[in-house]
């Protein structure tokens, strides 16, 4: 009994050392570091609430908050949307397995190439004398370039979207190949038209794939803050953006306690969104 | 054969330091050298300005020493130098970076009795006067914080004492850049970068200290106030400055805001920007693209800034000393010449003039008409024939310098107002 416990903790050992050392301890530095003062080069330890008295006071703050579950938020119901269908179509449309997976691959290549080059080639594309103005144009769909089309909420979703759909495409899938295919058929079979399968029987059964899939799509776009600042041109910001303008401008205090802010947020919020899956038990 | 594996060596490790793979210092320098200065590597790290191939090419060839660059923008070289003392032997850094990271100790002074050219670093860096009739421009200019007193000073001093917080090597008046094609009128005042005529046309750059300076002189154009002293402004001049301009931006007046200079370059050739600040190599860039763009002289004058060469507090001993040769080396002129044609202002302007033509020493300094045609260090034409730079001599030019990129007392307020300029 008692060498099984030490056998026990032995074996849970080098998993705890990992994610103590490289996951509890820098959370736990940040969030020391986020009670520290700044001068203009330094920092220097000690118990200060100014960084988040600043934080917490000036409605830019509150703006960039919004802007950040704004984004999240949008993405996610396109991310969902898009996923869902592609992932429904590879699933259940696509009869041999084999097609399957090559159907599957053929949606990762575009992952081959790094994530800011997928980003950034959508600049040229969309710019004031980009090819998709200029098409509109010749088309006669149009008489002047369209202006929101690039540095704006629009490129920004539309660079996530592309960026992140992936993400929801994989567990949803991953979990509808799991379905037991007769249970589709005893639906059919009871008389559910095509609408109610999908509604009571494959979108109960697919929840914790989409929420998997929620989960990485809001904490990727929440984290994010390359694709806010090339596709806005800079001129958007979400919470991503404070904390990277801090650093840049050595404020690691202020930017501590605005990463702790926003770790706290995406916590209650994935916490909020497991409590309605369980998903250890539906794996 | 010996040669060709040399030139392979050399080749690699250029190919690496521009990748700014800065750990890749591992690479074994090749020993078919007999001297052991010559296995020495200096890693240098700066804006991209002046962190270029050629140089380290060009090093390699005179002082037979590798020189690893990396290039950054003005906030991650700040920061850099400020927390990794030990990630670099050079920093290639603003006066205005200096103020901030000086006192953190992670650079050393230098012994101006060891350079060769001391005598003939233009005054600027001296004395602050650009000719002994000149009055000194507002904001951090540079021979205010180019001084200290010793070896190991924390404090800078306003005299010539000897020891040299960096070693000047380039400066130059920045005023807008215009698309003079796109926008078809001329352009003379800083408060055309907020007409609504260029609305959504607009850009202006994300780093603060410069930012805020360029903004300073668009508000006093506007005439909406005028600054006692632009370099060093109050709370409440900071909050009018940037209010004017959230104002600007939430009316949609900009179209991007730019950090590194080839997003300058790219928003302007591609004309999603027809009016910005812009730095003079980003215009050279731009015209080299066949897409005319013009450095816009403007009546109020120009914002200045000067870099330089620092030296690593940990550097000792033969890496010192190669540090002083490679700066001996950087002021003797091949390097003045090459940033000379690129449109900057070498600190010591008499050795460039020796690796330029006459022609071009014509053109860029003394602002005379080109002779012939006139072409970038990597060949692109530049200038036809009878052409004159934009806004004419050295003299006229720095002459007009009102104000220099600026560290202000309030600073990190700036900082703080500024981040939520660009988050509003």
């Amino acid at each position: 009994m008692r060498n099984n416990s030490v056998i026990g903790w032995l074996l849970a050992a080098p998993l705890s050392l990992v994610l103590l050392i490289f996951l509890v301890a820098p959370i736990v530095m940040i969030v020391v570091v986020s009670f520290w003062g700044a001068t203009e080069w330094s920092i220097y330890p000690a118990f200060l609430f100014d960084n988040y008295e600043f934080l917490l006071t000036s409605d830019v703050t509150y703006r960039v908050f919004f802007n950040t579950f704004k984004y999240a938020l949008i993405t996610w119901a396109f991310t969902l949307l898009i996923g869902f269908t592609v992932a429904y179509y590879l699933a259940f449309h696509i009869r041999s397995l084999t097609w399957q997976i090559a159907l599957f691959l053929l949606c990762t290549i575009p992952f081959l190439t790094s994530n800011i080059i997928r980003m950034i080639s959508w600049i040229p594309f969309l710019g004031r004398n980009g090819i998709a103005n200029s098409t509109l144009i010749s088309m006669g769909v149009i008489d002047e370039p369209l202006e929101w089309l690039l540095f704006s909420d629009f490129s920004v979703i539309l660079a996530f979207v592309h960026l992140y759909t992936l993400f929801m495409v994989v567990p949803i899938f991953n979990t509808m190949m799991r379905i037991d295919k007769s249970l589709i058929e005893a639906a059919a079979d009871a008389g559910a038209t095509g609408w109610q399968t999908l509604w009571h029987v494959i979108i109960p059964l697919t929840k914790p794939g989409i929420m998997i899939g929620t989960i990485f799509v809001v904490a990727l776009v929440m984290g994010d803050f390359i694709t806010v600042r090339f596709m806005s041109g800079s001129q958007s910001a979400n919470m991503g953006r404070l904390i990277q303008n801090d650093i840049a401008l050595l404020q690691y205090p202020s930017a501590s306690a605005t990463a702790v802010i926003l770790l706290i947020t995406v916590l209650l919020l994935i916490g909020t969104l497991l409590r309605f899956v369980d998903i250890r038990k539906e794996l | 054969m010996t040669t060709i594996s040399k030139v392979r060596y050399s080749r690699r490790s250029m190919l690496k330091a521009g990748s700014a793979a800065v750990a890749a210092a591992a690479l074994p320098a090749p020993m078919v050298w007999g001297q052991e200065t010559k296995n020495i590597t200096l890693r240098q790290f700066g804006t991209g300005v002046s962190n270029l191939n050629d140089v380290a090419l060009k090093v390699k060839e005179d002082l037979g020493f590798t020189l690893e660059m990396t290039a950054l923008d003005s906030d991650s070289v700040t920061q850099r130098a400020a927390t990794q003392p030990d990630s670099f032997d050079i920093a290639d850094i603003e006066y205005w970076i200096c103020k901030k990271v000086w006192p953190t100790g992670n650079l050393q002074a230098m012994d101006a009795s060891k350079i060769a050219q001391y005598d003939n670093i233009a005054g600027t860096f001296r004395s602050g006067l650009l000719t002994p009739e000149s009055t000194i421009a507002q904001g951090t200019a540079p021979h205010t914080v180019g001084f200290t007193t010793g070896v190991d000073g924390t404090e800078f001093v306003q005299e010539e004492s000897g020891w040299m917080t960096l070693i000047p090597t380039i400066y130059n008046a920045d005023t807008l850049g215009i698309r003079p094609d796109l926008i078809g009128r001329p352009i003379s005042n800083w408060s055309e970068l907020l007409n609504p005529e260029f609305k959504g046309k607009a850009s202006i750059l994300d780093i603060s200290s410069i930012g805020i300076m360029d903004m300073a002189l668009v508000v006093e154009s506007m005439g909406e106030y005028t600054y006692p002293d632009k370099g060093n402004m109050t709370k409440e001049e900071i909050d009018l400055t940037l209010g004017i301009f959230t104002e600007a931006k939430k009316n949609g007046q900009f179209r991007a805001f730019w950090k590194s200079f080839d997003e300058s370059v790219n928003l302007m050739a591609s004309g999603e920007v027809v009016i910005q600040s812009m730095w003079s190599p980003a215009i050279t860039a731009v015209r080299s693209q066949g897409i005319p763009c013009v450095y816009q002289p403007l009546e109020e004058g120009y914002r200045s800034w000067g870099g330089g060469l620092g030296l690593s507090a940990s550097l000792s001993g033969m890496e010192l000393d190669a540090a002083y040769e490679y700066i001996n080396w950087y002021l003797s002129g091949w390097v003045g010449g090459y940033l000379m044609r690129q449109g900057y202002y070498s600190a010591v302007p008499s050795t460039s003039k020796e690796f330029m033509s006459e022609d071009e020493w014509g053109y860029w300094y003394e602002g005379k008409e080109s002779k012939g045609e006139i072409v970038s260090p990597t060949g692109a034409k530049l200038a036809g024939p009878g052409e004159v730079r934009d806004g004419g001599s050295f003299l006229e030019r720095m002459g007009s310098v009102v104000c220099w990129n600026s560290v202000m007392d309030e600073n990190q307020y700036m900082v703080r107002k500024w981040n939520e300029f660009i988050a509003a």
